[in-house]
């Protein structure tokens, strides 16, 4: 196997009480792109650290051999001296210094006297930049770029380590189409270069179409390594999943009912710059067991919309009306809100979400601590019951319900998020996002549950920036654009093609 | 031992996996205790303190006297750290108390001495202007959305420069005797004199019998509902062990001059506020704002309302604070309540809050300031200077919160 740059052999790694990975296996050949394909949870991200010494030699079972030589690192600095970078999904810039600084962080190009030598650090910067394909000033701050510019910074900063193993977390997660297909371009321009890449992905097209070979891993185990000829959806998902998912949407028989909610000149403007128009009287209607969705492209005003109406958590000068089985309502706070029957899932579940550092138990129950209040004590053991019902009927994996959110996979943590809404006993609920950084088993759980909530009467609206997923489970699909509704659909005349035409109609001037 | 209790071997066998039953038994056992031992690893380095300082003492530090001090001495850091940490576990900090406490003892002098108000009204009067303290900073705080180290940091000037005015540069001094029990009173007053106090005793027997059956209800609650609870002997274990030691405390209490007014008031306070965080709606708020200040908004939490209280609370246990340090001074003076704010936060680290909210009990915080107090009260005895105890305590937060990091990590926490 002289022609494989990177060799782990039989990696076993056990944390207190869970073996994350058992016996895995993984050759990389020199020059290819090989992508790593599994589940949230399955170990990919363990895997990576364990190359990466992260997690230092002695803390693994197992042997990893780069470039025909056994390695055991002790930290990230040992195996980037070996040309091992990785960028991890949460990008590691610092926002207040320039692109330049960013890139040479921890490896200051320096000059006479040991001091840093700014002439030489810009242009070597500005060199690098022009291999990634970057065009902007070396002293730009890193603030002042978009997610996809500062992803190829990252890429620059691998790039002046001279990098031979390349490896990239879910590199275009929160990257839009044009930026994703950059990048997918960049690291294919980069291997014929000789740079080898290591890509974690959910993104299975972005896999076809860069990746040489596909590992795939499931419950910290290697399923097979297929070669690109054999690539094929069907075939990663069934690894993935350990069974054929024949539909990747669940079934689902509308059972639709009276209106329930009916938005009318929704208006919000942006909160600092008040001239800002975000969401421009917007007009939509949810009935009783229906599924809605809202779909546009980034900065259409989806979340904009969703929050400011949601207790009016976004925006200034907010404007319409709210009408709730007919009758006005007002959601000027989030607990009224609530107190309406209206519930919002976010788009980002960390940040917005969860208390990372409670319990599952008190996560569930931190929107509707009401329902178990008695004289202004929380009744604790009722709650520990609930949630717990909620663990087995959500199919939430964890031990039990005293697990701290933070150590949940993504698809775990999005179950919590929605035990938590449904447990508010809402008539209707606003899902943003609902399948984002989430494995496919767990996505086609999630639909299941959101066809559950509308079979049981509840008013469904789903933002999505994925077409296929609102197509795949919506009942009816609203378009917007720059902050206005322009169309609505119901699934079945909704094509891709009629959704994006709609999705990109600009405003009239 | 056979099975105690089958819910609880049922629950953990699914967790456990399929070792050999009788070692998994036993070793589930010793891992819950160790697990025990590490989430009261503050606790055990009270008791280590103790044991030290009562070597390094002659054990001195353990005379009936020295204990009834301990409390007294301390009576009022204890007051301030249960605010304390309630305000860090909410994720802010409050700098102002110690300048709070010097400027409601000044105008508690103004009021029971100058003006010769009967006791009861210059407390509740006190009492008063401290809440009022509280509003005026939880309004820059919650509604106008200053940082609360800004705001209080502020503050600790402007009381302390208000406590001055109020003084007029002078010391008010000799309070009515009603007031001083509030630092200086036992409850033994009550009953006359006895060699060993029965009045104390009872109490503290009745305590004991309290803990007990909350202690016995809290777990059979448990296990009605199906949670796993700890092993019947560790649960014994804990319980006589925590009892003898309330015997101890209470019977060198009993042999001295009884219970202190301030363990009175403290006892009060622990068992309000502990309810209030483990227990009430508002404790949940303030941890959930604490873990993440977002997600407890968009649940519907009114943060600004929370964060307000938090500093009026903060604003009243300062001025109470303030009164039992002015009681048992006899004095209100002008260096009143310096470096107050300083122990309290202090104690609510040693006792384990985490500088970004979110974590902290009161119970900890208590422990904390008592490590804090014995580390006073030991240091003195044995005649160290202040400025080699300032040393001491300083080092003893440093380890105490690189401990907790330390343990943090070791369990595998981000």
């Amino acid at each position: 196997m002289t022609t494989n740059i990177l060799e782990m052999q039989s990696i076993t790694k056990t944390f207190p009480g869970v073996k994350a990975l058992s016996n895995v296996t993984l050759g990389v050949a020199r020059g290819e792109v090989h992508a790593i394909c599994g589940e949230n949870g399955a170990g990919k991200s363990t895997l990576m650290k364990v190359l990466s010494g992260v997690y230092p030699h002695g803390t693994y079972d197992g042997d990893i051999v780069f470039e025909n030589e056994t390695v055991e690192f002790k930290d990230l600095t040992d195996s980037e001296a070996k040309g091992i970078v990785i960028i991890h999904q949460e990008l590691a810039l610092s926002p207040y210094l320039s692109i330049a600084e960013n890139i040479f962080l921890n490896n200051e190009q320096k000059g006479r006297g040991g001091l840093i030598d700014w002439n030489k650090t810009n242009f070597e910067a500005s060199k690098l930049l022009a291999r990634v394909g970057l065009r902007e000033n070396p002293t730009t701050k890193i603030m002042d770029i978009g997610v996809g510019k500062q992803q190829l910074v990252e890429i620059a900063k691998a790039l002046s380590k001279r990098v031979k193993l390349l490896i990239l977390d879910e590199p275009t997660a929160a990257l839009n189409d044009e930026d994703s297909d950059h990048l997918l371009n960049l690291i294919l321009h980069l291997k014929e270069q000789g740079i080898t890449s290591i890509i974690i992905s959910h993104k299975l097209n972005e896999i076809k179409k860069v990746a040489d070979s596909v590992t795939v891993i499931r419950d910290g185990k290697t399923i097979e390594t297929i070669a690109k000829a054999d690539v094929t959806e069907d075939r990663i998902i069934k690894d993935m999943v350990g069974r054929d998912l024949e539909h990747r949407y669940p079934d689902h028989t509308p059972h639709i009912g009276e209106e329930l909610l009916r938005v009318e000149d929704w208006t919000a403007h942006h909160p600092q710059d008040t001239s800002r128009v975000m969401v421009d009287k917007v007009n939509l209607h949810v009935r009783a067991g229906e599924i809605v969705g809202i779909a546009g492209l980034m900065g259409a005003g989806r979340t904009e919309f969703a929050m400011s109406l949601f207790g009016h958590s976004y925006g200034s000068k907010i404007s319409g009306s709210v009408f709730l089985r007919g009758k006005e309502i007002k959601t000027r706070s989030v607990a009224e809100a609530i107190d309406h029957g209206i519930a919002y899932a976010t788009e980002d579940r960390k940040t917005y979400g969860l208390n990372l550092i409670e319990d599952i138990k008190r996560n569930i129950s931190m929107a509707s601590l009401k329902k178990l209040e008695k004289y202004g004590l929380v009744h604790d053991n009722e709650e520990y019951k609930v949630a717990n019902e909620y663990r087995h009927s959500m199919n939430i994996k964890a031990p039990n319900v005293l697990v701290k959110t933070g150590k949940l996979s993504g698809g775990n943590q999005q179950k919590v998020v929605l035990s938590k809404w449904i447990y508010s006993d809402p008539q209707v609920l606003i899902l943003d996002e609902p399948t984002r950084g989430i494995d496919v088993g767990a996505k086609y759980e999630i639909y299941s549950i959101i066809n559950r909530l509308a079979a049981e009467g509840k008013g469904i609206i789903v933002i999505s920036s994925e077409l296929p997923e609102l197509l795949g489970i919506c009942d009816r699909v609203y378009a917007l654009s720059e902050g206005r509704i322009t169309g609505e659909l119901p699934v079945a005349e909704a094509t891709p093609e009629a959704m994006l035409k709609l999705m990109t109609m600009e405003k009239p001037r | 031992m056979s099975n105690p209790n089958p819910t609880e071997t049922t629950e953990s066998h699914a967790v456990g996996g399929t070792i050999n039953p009788v070692e998994n038994r036993f070793t589930e056992r010793l891992s819950h205790i160790l697990a025990d031992l590490g989430k009261n690893g503050i606790f055990i380095a009270l008791i280590a303190v103790v044991v030290l300082f009562s070597f390094l003492t002659d054990g001195i530090l353990l005379r009936p006297q020295n204990i009834s001090n301990l409390v007294v001495q301390n009576g009022y850091i204890l007051v301030l750290a249960i605010g304390m940490v309630m305000v860090i576990i909410a994720g802010h900090i409050d700098l102002s108390v110690g300048s709070v406490a010097a400027f409601v003892g000044a105008c508690s002098g103004v009021f029971a001495v100058h003006w010769g108000m009967p006791w009861w009204i210059a407390v509740i009067l006190s009492l008063a202007i401290g809440a009022a303290v509280g509003v005026w900073q939880g309004f820059w705080i919650a509604f106008v959305g200053i940082p609360a180290f800004i705001v209080t940091l502020a503050g600790m000037l402007i009381f302390r420069g208000l406590a001055l005015v109020v003084l007029g540069n002078a010391n008010i001094g000799s309070f009515p005797t009603e007031y001083r029990g509030l630092g200086n009173g036992f409850l033994t007053d009550l009953l006359g004199e006895f060699e060993i106090d029965p009045l104390t005793l009872g109490i503290g027997a009745i305590a004991i019998i309290a803990l007990v059956l909350q202690q016995v209800r809290t777990r059979l609650g448990r296990q009605k509902y199906g949670q796993e609870v700890e092993p019947l002997i560790w649960f014994i274990t804990k319980l006589v062990l925590v009892g003898a030691g309330i015997t101890f405390f209470v019977y060198s209490l009993a042999s001295y001059k009884g219970i202190p007014v301030t363990l009175i008031i403290l006892a009060v306070l622990v068992l309000v506020y502990g309810v209030v965080m483990n227990r009430s709606v508002f404790g949940r708020h303030i941890y959930a704002i604490g873990g993440n200040r977002h997600a407890a908004e968009l649940s519907g939490i009114k943060t600004r309302r929370v964060d307000f209280w938090l500093f009026v609370n903060m604003g009243v246990l300062a001025a109470l604070a303030g009164l039992i340090f002015t009681a048992r001074l006899n004095l209100a003076g002008p260096k009143a309540g310096d470096g107050f704010e300083l122990e309290a936060i202090s104690a609510a680290f040693i006792g384990g809050a985490a500088v970004q909210g979110g974590v902290g009990t009161i119970g900890g915080a208590i422990i904390g300031g008592l490590i804090i107090g014995v580390l006073n009260n030991g240091m003195s005895i044995m005649g160290i200077g202040i400025e080699w105890q300032q040393a001491v305590k300083g080092l003893v937060l440093l380890l105490a919160v690189a401990f907790d990091v330390y343990n943090k990590r070791r369990s595998g926490g981000r």
